[in-house]
């Protein structure tokens, strides 16, 4: 476009036209704000206004015992609730120095991995319904019942489900678990087909969604932003590799990558990992080890004095939590390092010089919850 | 006599016919229109794995009329700022634009609307264009960001794909020789075959064109619900609201009457000259009794008792109406009846599949950025509409002065045609992959665009 | 748990940066540097061109209103190339302010808004120093020890209702 010198002048010569996004607006995925400087219909910068969901979530946590806190993080991210809750449980695990049971962990891994596929499905729904493609959101939606199902039927709740406990489960798997999810993982597989049959090689679909928001790989890490969105600018890192959590460890899958880093390598890297986690939940009930769910942990947690960090590969990205004990029954601090915060810092290096139009999907491809990124 | 008495009676005499039929639009369209968006959400619904509007009547058949009530008591909001006498005009200018349109249609031989002018085609095109005006000056009246770019977005989309359109009703109008609607679908009957193919570039662009004319997916870009929350409809509310929405769907109905009356044979029935295809006669009437049947098939469904008896009377209107149509087929002395009862059927089918596919297509493909949709109507649309403006000229020309077979004639025509379009989407693509290597992304987004059909 | 640590990533900033590494501490099989704030901006570019954590993975602060500098903004560092993390601490009086990161890595920007939203540590050579969460009108920094949760609450009755609030 023009250089630097002309930033300020507008094609015509007209003053830039500021329109207010959200944040009540369709597609902002909650209420986002964005304030849009445009010279006609072509975005000249971003300012984003966040906090409208802000519940002080950390304020809360200092103020509640461990295990009072731990249903609150279920309300960031939403719909990643079981996500939410294995970071806080294992990082308040390291703060205690107790591991769960190795039959909790293998658990523990199928829902965190069926979640992160219902979370995939809301991201790839929502995102096709910004892009103007009506039918996949309700696709996606009948799948993810699928996996809501089984969390109901495992501890109660479909949303926020508090399914860990800390030092491992609460509840043992229902009777026909393992049957359950392998009957999901057997369908899912027709089931991917037909939004790959719809999206992958429309060439509306391509042409919305190629060279849109494109993020090289030194702009991701620059900006931190994580997961899906820096694997589709072609790092091939992923926590659960670099840094095995709960029983990953034991499982083969594949770390997809992106080379162009736009919004179609995002969309293809997620679809990939819907798969390979569907592999990770197949290669798991096969196997689930016999023995107790729950470690040794008292009923009241008093961890030593002392701080401890301990981050995950949450489906939007890295989640992290940083603990700080005092030696009583509350944490002294804790603070929750929300991948979505994170990610939507890129919306403005990503929406520049792009449309209107492509904003949107900007916003749907960074994969953003509202209620992580105002905790 | 009173002389006022006299000439109102004289006016009467020479204009009942337009009065009758503008009484009857006004009363019927709105309905008809109200029924389409059921029949849309019901499509969509199947599509999408869901049921749709269940509760109002028996599978949610009283859906619209509960719509419209909902719209005509709601509250009637007129923003502070707005240009209240345009953003009061607005609508009517936009509905009523399309409502006078479908006064020079025919619905079949007997169900000429209004009446048979000679520049038919032309008036049903130039009257529904005014429409945009309702868009724009709406648009332009909210004093809101959302509503002017959804009506500037409109506009340009207009004129762009207005050209196509009249371009490619040009090629079946050059075969037809006439713009009067009856003479068209006597030509088709005349040449024997419909005109879709004899000149099925021109039809195809012109499906591509009337789509985005009419704002529908994927060219639903002045209304983008995910970008431009409703467009030009923004602050539009209630019964306004519902004006706009009835234009719209009123536009869809009258582009799949022009586009059966030019390219679809109008009201003739498949075939219509070949004798021993004469069944067909009877489809219509069978076609109807099985929906009937099938309604009576789901009678006994309903879980309401009321809803059972709805079904009923659904089942006997279709018998009904099946008993309309098959009975001047039977009785000697009714068979003057058959060509108008029939043509109806056949014309009215022919829409709701020309308006089906419009839902089809909103339903499955993602929409268009705006820039790609100029691109695909300047870039291709437009230079192969006239390319095929000329090749259809140049195959009637071979056929009248040189005695060349007409099928041979338009074959090779279409060809040429269909090359030039190849040619065209190569150097589009062409275009796009230097655009986006010439300046790198972010700072110039792609524009990439090729249309797969 | 926390020991003294002495390994060569600790021994190369020591050499480095010498008194301005005030301690280096391991907690739970985790590193982590106290560090002087004054030499914020070196240590961090240091640590990300020359040791290669080339991530800012976290930045936040934790409020020890007892001591003597009751802040601790709080780094977390990630190389991509060691697969390793590292803390960096950097007490602060209340009042100080620390040197921006957003130069050296860009995800500063919004975390150290935050930061400033919640404690009241600002930040120099911030680009856009200001609320991000909680409202441009906002009284106090609530994720101080010694903000009274109730208080936004009470003004609010007293301001808007004119009667003192019950809580």
């Amino acid at each position: 476009m023009q250089d630097d010198a002309a930033q300020n002048q507008t094609l015509l010569g007209a003053d830039e036209l500021v329109l207010n996004m959200g944040p009540q607006h369709p597609s902002t995925h909650g209420v986002l704000r964005v304030k849009l400087k445009l010279d006609g219909e072509r975005v000249r910068g971003t300012e984003c206004v966040i906090g409208y969901l802000h519940r002080g979530v950390e304020k809360i946590a200092e103020n509640r015992s461990y295990q009072q806190f731990a249903p609150y993080v279920d309300r960031m991210d939403y719909v990643a609730a079981v996500s939410n809750g294995l970071g806080y449980c294992e990082a308040v695990e390291k703060l205690l120095n107790v591991e769960a049971p190795p039959r909790a962990k293998v658990i523990r891994t199928i829902m965190t991995e069926l979640q992160r596929i219902a979370s995939h499905l809301v991201w790839l729904g929502t995102h096709a319904l910004d892009i103007g493609a009506l039918t996949p959101l309700f696709y996606c939606l009948r799948e993810r019942e699928e996996i809501l199902k089984i969390f109901e039927k495992y501890c109660g709740a479909r949303l926020t489900t508090h399914a860990f406990r800390i030092g491992g489960l609460q509840y043992e798997a229902y009777d026909s678990f393992e049957k359950d999810v392998e009957r999901f993982c057997k369908d899912f597989e027709r089931r991917i087909q037909e939004y790959v049959d719809l999206l992958t090689g429309n060439s509306i679909w391509i042409g919305r969604t190629r060279n849109v928001g494109v993020l090289s790989a030194e702009d991701c890490i620059a900006l931190g932003a994580s997961g899906p969105v820096l694997r589709a600018s072609g790092v091939k890192w992923d926590l659960r590799k670099a840094q095995p959590y709960a029983a990953y460890d034991q499982y083969n899958f594949q770390i997809p990558v992106g080379t162009n880093g736009d919004t179609y390598d995002r969309y293809m890297v997620r679809m990939e990992e819907m798969r390979q986690s569907r592999l990770i939940c197949l290669q798991a009930i096969e196997n689930i080890p016999a023995g107790p769910i729950l470690g040794k942990v008292g009923k009241v947690l008093k961890p030593p004095a002392g701080e401890i960090y301990h981050s995950i590969e949450a489906p939007k990205g890295i989640l992290g939590y940083y603990i700080v004990s005092d030696g009583t029954t509350q944490p002294y601090r804790v603070r929750i390092r929300p991948p979505s915060f994170i990610n939507l810092q890129a919306l403005d290096k990503m929406a520049r010089g792009h449309l209107v139009a492509d904003v949107v999907a900007i916003i749907g491809t960074l994969d953003i919850v509202l209620g992580e990124v105002d905790r | 006599m009173n002389p006022t008495l006299h000439a109102v009676l004289v006016f009467l005499e020479t204009w009942w016919v337009e009065l009758v039929s503008g009484v009857v639009i006004v009363a019927v369209v709105p309905l008809v229109a109200g029924y389409i968006v059921l029949v849309e959400r019901k499509l969509m619904a199947d599509m999408q794995a869901r049921l749709g509007p269940m509760r109002v009547g028996p599978h949610g058949l009283l859906q619209p009329i509960a719509d419209a009530v909902k719209l005509l008591i709601k509250e009637d909001i007129i923003p502070d700022n707005a240009d209240k006498m345009v953003f009061w005009m607005a609508p009517v200018v936009s509905m009523t634009a399309a409502l006078t349109s479908m006064g020079a249609i025919a619905f079949g031989p007997a169900f000429q609307v209004a009446r048979d002018i000679n520049v038919g085609l032309l008036f049903v095109i130039g009257v529904s264009s005014l429409g945009i005006f309702g868009i724009v000056l709406g648009g332009w009246a909210s004093n809101s960001h959302y509503s002017i770019m959804g009506a500037l977005r409109s506009t340009a989309q207009l004129v762009s794909y207005e050209t196509a359109a009249g371009l490619a009703l040009i090629s079946g109008l050059l075969l037809a020789g006439t713009l009067k609607i009856r003479a068209i679908v006597d030509a088709q009957q005349h040449f024997g075959v419909w005109f879709v193919f004899l000149a099925p570039v021109a039809f195809f662009i012109y499906v591509v064109a009337s789509i985005a004319e009419t704002n529908r997916a994927p060219f639903d870009l002045p209304e983008a619900e995910s970008e431009l929350v409703a467009g030009y409809m923004t602050e539009y509310s209630g019964f306004r609201w519902a004006l706009y929405f009835l234009g719209e769907y009123a536009n869809m109905i009258v582009v799949g009457a022009v586009a059966t009356t030019l390219f679809l044979g109008g009201w003739l029935r498949p075939f219509p000259n070949v004798r021993w295809m004469n069944w067909l006669d009877a489809l219509p009437a069978l076609f109807t009794a099985a929906v009937g049947a099938y309604c009576v098939y789901r009678a006994g469904k309903q879980p309401v008792r009321v809803q059972t008896w709805f079904m009923w009377g659904v089942a006997l209107a279709c018998f009904v109406v099946a008993l309309i149509l098959a009975v001047p087929l039977l009785v000697a002395p009714l068979k003057f009846l058959v060509p108008g009862l029939h043509g109806a059927f056949w014309f009215l089918l022919k829409i709701s599949a020309y308006i089906y596919l419009f839902m089809w297509l909103r339903f499955t493909l993602p929409r268009y950025r705006f820039d790609q949709l100029m691109h695909l109507g300047w870039y291709i649309l437009i230079p192969l509409a006239i390319v095929n403006v000329l090749a259809v000229g140049v195959a009637m020309i071979l056929e009248m002065e040189y005695g060349w077979n007409r099928w041979l004639a338009m074959l090779l025509t279409t060809v040429i045609t269909l090359a030039t379009a190849l040619f065209l989407l190569r150097l589009n693509d062409k275009r796009a992959a230097a655009a986006s290597s010439a300046a790198p992304p972010p700072e110039e987004p792609s524009t990439e665009d090729s249309y797969a059909g | 748990m926390q020991i003294p640590l002495d390994n060569d990533l600790t021994k190369r900033y020591r050499e480095q940066f010498g008194a301005a590494i005030l301690d280096a501490v391991e907690d739970r099989k985790q590193a982590y540097l106290v560090i002087a704030a004054a030499q914020l901006a070196e240590i961090a570019g240091y640590s990300r061109d020359v040791e290669k954590f080339d991530l800012l993975e976290d930045y936040t602060a934790v409020d020890w209103p007892r001591r003597e500098k009751r802040f601790d903004l709080v780094a977390i560092l990630y190389s991509f190339p060691h697969n390793l993390r590292l803390r960096l601490k950097i007490p602060l009086a209340d009042g100080e302010t620390a040197s921006s990161l957003v130069e050296i890595w860009p995800t500063a920007n919004w975390l150290e808004r935050e930061i400033f939203d919640m404690f009241g540590i600002s930040f120099s050579g911030h680009p856009d120093m200001k609320r991000i969460l909680l409202p441009e009108e906002w009284q106090g920094h609530p994720l101080r020890k010694d903000y009274d949760i109730l208080q936004q609450d009470t003004a609010w009755v007293r301001e808007n209702l004119g009667i003192e609030s019950g809580q």
